[in-house]
């Protein structure tokens, strides 16, 4: 137990072997465009954490995004920043915002726990998280040397290549296993959102619905509509059938409901015994 | 690298590399403006051409022959009201017209409009930047365009624009993925993704006469590409996010005035830039169609560029004078059954071939090669599960199809006739009657 403990403080002891440090002045430019993008992107993540709309929120954080494709192709990495604005920016973002319309725009903070212990989970793992950001970050700012890319992005086929070869030998496994987690999770999501209880498809087929409504036997097509006639077309008038008789299913159950008086008016105006149009009223009160 | 082409990697990037910034700014105007001429036009260009195919004029007022009516229109929308509903979100609807505008802008700045060219006696490349990863500033671009659509949708805060904004944003997902995959066998082939390598790649001839376009060359790809380009910028028959039968406008239902003039520039643009890019990549970009020194050298390039960019740009007027919308889940069918898988197979061919080719195996090799890959075609063919038999013998309550009489059907003997007294109507009634029907 004791040897895994001095091993594991080995592990995380273990500097990383010294490397020749590649004189990469900042440009001008460089500095301009960090002092500029780096408030930016700062002042995105704010937004996101302050604005009261998700939608807002989600609009910031392309913002950050966006300065910090920006930023890596400043810094050299073209193919990472053009990278970091077509994945994230333009597709998980896109998501996002896909989901908050579909949820609507009102839908505000909610105050009540769905989850038990929900919060409690959340600020632990937060603060988790926080300590190691700042551990790596320390990290890189105090004992990892930087080593540039200038020799990569000249070498061998440049930066994509460069890239493009470590992803296909080096990495290739972490690589492959990473997205064979995102397809696992794409695939889980999909079954969840079309399968229901049972096993069986959650939402029914146009064909199959068809099927229920002539198997059930009621009426498969239509409600009849109001009658339509020469001497009225009140929705409140029933149609008839070919012998005369009342359709009793073309009247419309909220109007049989209502008292008699509340619909005077309307038969008073079909019946052309209402307010008349009075050719007075355009000359004015005094004649 | 290994060496391929005629021309070098990178050649025009070091071209580019010691441009005075006079010239910068001169090309930076110039892109501009071509793209705010070639909107007026297509816009002109495109009425007159459906009018056409309609047996009509078209607009033939202003201006000679009609051509300055875009013109006209333009100026005209600039003097609307601008209207901003009492639900829409104040700011983003004001800044989404505004973010559909300028990444379409920013994508041409990629593109090669022409070779090497003497500018004021400055020697330079027709194209405003050559970039390592210069493929990916179109498609990074026209990811960011999409947010115009979707918040300009959400921010009207009225259900038809936020439908077409739901559909926009599925949409231009799901065609981008095709259209990077349609993309990648070209950038296999050329060994960068710089615009101005992959047109020089396609600078000489093979079997002697045919122009070695990619287009030829990799016609899957090709053919993709086109699909998805019209996917991608929401035209017809792909115009769902702005279809008027259905969703009144689509996501600019509530905009008006100049708002409304900068998404159409938007579109009009965003056309023009992946025609362009579908010069670049598959046509030769600014290349003639023969090799040689020929009218194929300094300017000429320019003239050979809007040709084929004009083709592409005709192709889109075609399309919407001819076909009917899709349906929506038809059109999200099509992208992912059908193009998506059929790129992944496409670029796993070109792959092979291509290592073979640049490790020169021997014809036992290859042949064993191709032994294997039938081999595994056949098995995944047997794996493949039967198609469902229908059971013929229930019949079906609905969805049979049409009312065919069964085939073994025996005609019944026919019934012994009666007499029955036929009112005597007048013919030309009846003659009247069958013709209104048929109206």
């Amino acid at each position: 137990m004791s040897q895994l403990a001095v091993g594991w403080a080995q592990f995380l002891a273990q500097q990383p072997e010294p490397v020749q440090r590649v004189v990469d002045t900042v440009t001008t430019g460089e500095a301009i465009a960090f002092w500029v993008l780096g408030p930016l992107a700062l002042a995105g993540a704010l937004g996101m954490l302050f604005a009261r709309n998700a939608v807002h929120s989600a609009l910031w954080l392309v913002v950050t995004m966006l300065s910090l494709g920006v930023l890596y192709m400043i810094q050299q990495a073209p193919f990472l920043g053009f990278v970091q604005i077509i994945v994230y920016t333009g597709a998980i973002m896109m998501l996002f915002l896909f989901v908050l319309m579909m949820v609507g725009r009102d839908s505000s903070d909610s105050v009540v726990e769905v989850i038990r212990g929900q919060r409690l989970a959340a600020a632990l793992l937060g603060i988790g998280f926080a300590v190691l950001m700042v551990g790596s970050v320390a990290r890189a700012l105090t004992s990892v040397d930087s080593k540039g890319l200038a020799e990569a992005n000249t070498t061998n086929g440049g930066n994509v290549g460069n890239i493009g070869t470590k992803l296909f030998t080096d990495y290739l496994f972490p690589f492959e296993l990473t997205s064979a987690l995102l397809i696992v999770a794409a695939l889980g999501a999909m079954i969840l959102a079309f399968v229901g209880r049972d096993g069986k498809p959650a939402k029914k087929t146009q064909k199959e619905l068809v099927e229920e409504r002539f198997q059930s036997g009621k009426r498969v097509g239509s409600i009849p509509g109001p009658g339509v006639f020469a001497t009225a077309n009140s929705v409140a008038t029933p149609a008839l059938l070919p012998d005369g008789s009342v359709s009793e299913e073309s009247l419309f159950e909220v109007i049989e409901a209502t008292d008699k008086d509340t619909l005077s008016d309307d038969v008073a105006e079909v019946a052309g015994t209402g307010h008349q149009p009075d050719p007075h009223a355009l000359k004015g009160s005094e004649s | 690298m290994t060496k391929y082409f005629a021309a070098e990697i990178g050649d025009t990037a070091k071209v580019l590399a010691d441009d005075p910034i006079w010239l910068v700014l001169i090309k930076v105007v110039g892109i501009f403006a071509f793209l705010v001429v070639m909107t007026l036009f297509m816009i002109n260009w495109e009425r007159k051409v459906v009018a056409r195919m309609q047996h009509r004029p078209g607009p033939n007022r202003v201006g000679p022959n009609g051509w300055l009516q875009s013109l006209a229109d333009g100026l005209k929308l600039a003097f609307k009201e601008d209207i901003r509903p009492v639900l829409a979100d104040k700011w983003v609807f004001f800044l989404a017209p505004v973010i559909s505008c300028i990444p379409a802008f920013l994508a041409f700045s990629v593109i090669p409009l022409a070779g090497e060219v003497n500018m004021f006696g400055e020697q330079t490349a027709l194209q405003l930047v050559d970039l390592p990863v210069g493929v990916l500033v179109v498609l990074a671009c026209s990811s960011l365009g999409v947010y115009g659509i979707v918040l300009s949708g959400w921010a009207s805060g009225s259900p038809y624009p936020l439908l077409g904004a739901l559909r926009s944003a599925a949409q231009v997902i799901s065609y981008e993925i095709a259209m990077g995959l349609s993309i990648v066998a070209v950038i296999m082939f050329t060994g960068s993704m710089s615009t101005g390598d992959i047109v020089g790649a396609q600078a000489h001839t093979v079997l002697g006469f045919a122009p070695a376009w990619f287009g030829l060359l990799l016609f899957p790809s090709f053919a993709i590409y086109v699909v998805s380009m019209v996917g991608e910028t929401n035209r017809a028959p792909f115009d769902l996010p702005e279809a008027e039968s259905e969703l009144v406008g689509g996501f600019h239902t509530e905009y008006s005035s100049l708002k409304f003039a900068l998404f159409f520039l938007a579109e009009y643009v965003n056309m023009v830039t992946v025609s362009a890019l579908a010069t670049t990549l598959f046509l030769g970009g600014y290349h003639a169609p023969w090799s040689g020194e020929f009218m194929n050298t300094g300017w000429w390039g320019l003239l050979w560029f809007i040709i084929k960019t004009l083709a592409f740009l005709f192709l889109f007027i075609w399309l919407r004078g001819t076909l009917p919308r899709l349906r929506y889940d038809q059109f999200m069918k099509l992208g992912w059954k059908v193009l998506v898988p059929t790129s992944l197979v496409w670029i796993m061919a070109v792959a092979v071939i291509r290592t073979g080719a640049i490790q020169q195996l021997s014809t036992a090799q290859r042949l064993i090669a191709l032994g294997v890959v039938v081999g595994l075609v056949l098995l995944v063919s047997f794996l493949l599960p039967d198609k469902k038999v229908q059971d013929t013998k229930g019949v079906p309550l609905a969805g049979s199809g049409f009312p065919v009489p069964p085939l073994d059907l025996a005609v019944p003997k026919s019934a012994p006739k009666r007499k029955v007294k036929v009112a005597n109507l007048p013919k030309e009634t009846a003659a009247v009657t069958t013709g209104k029907e048929a109206e």
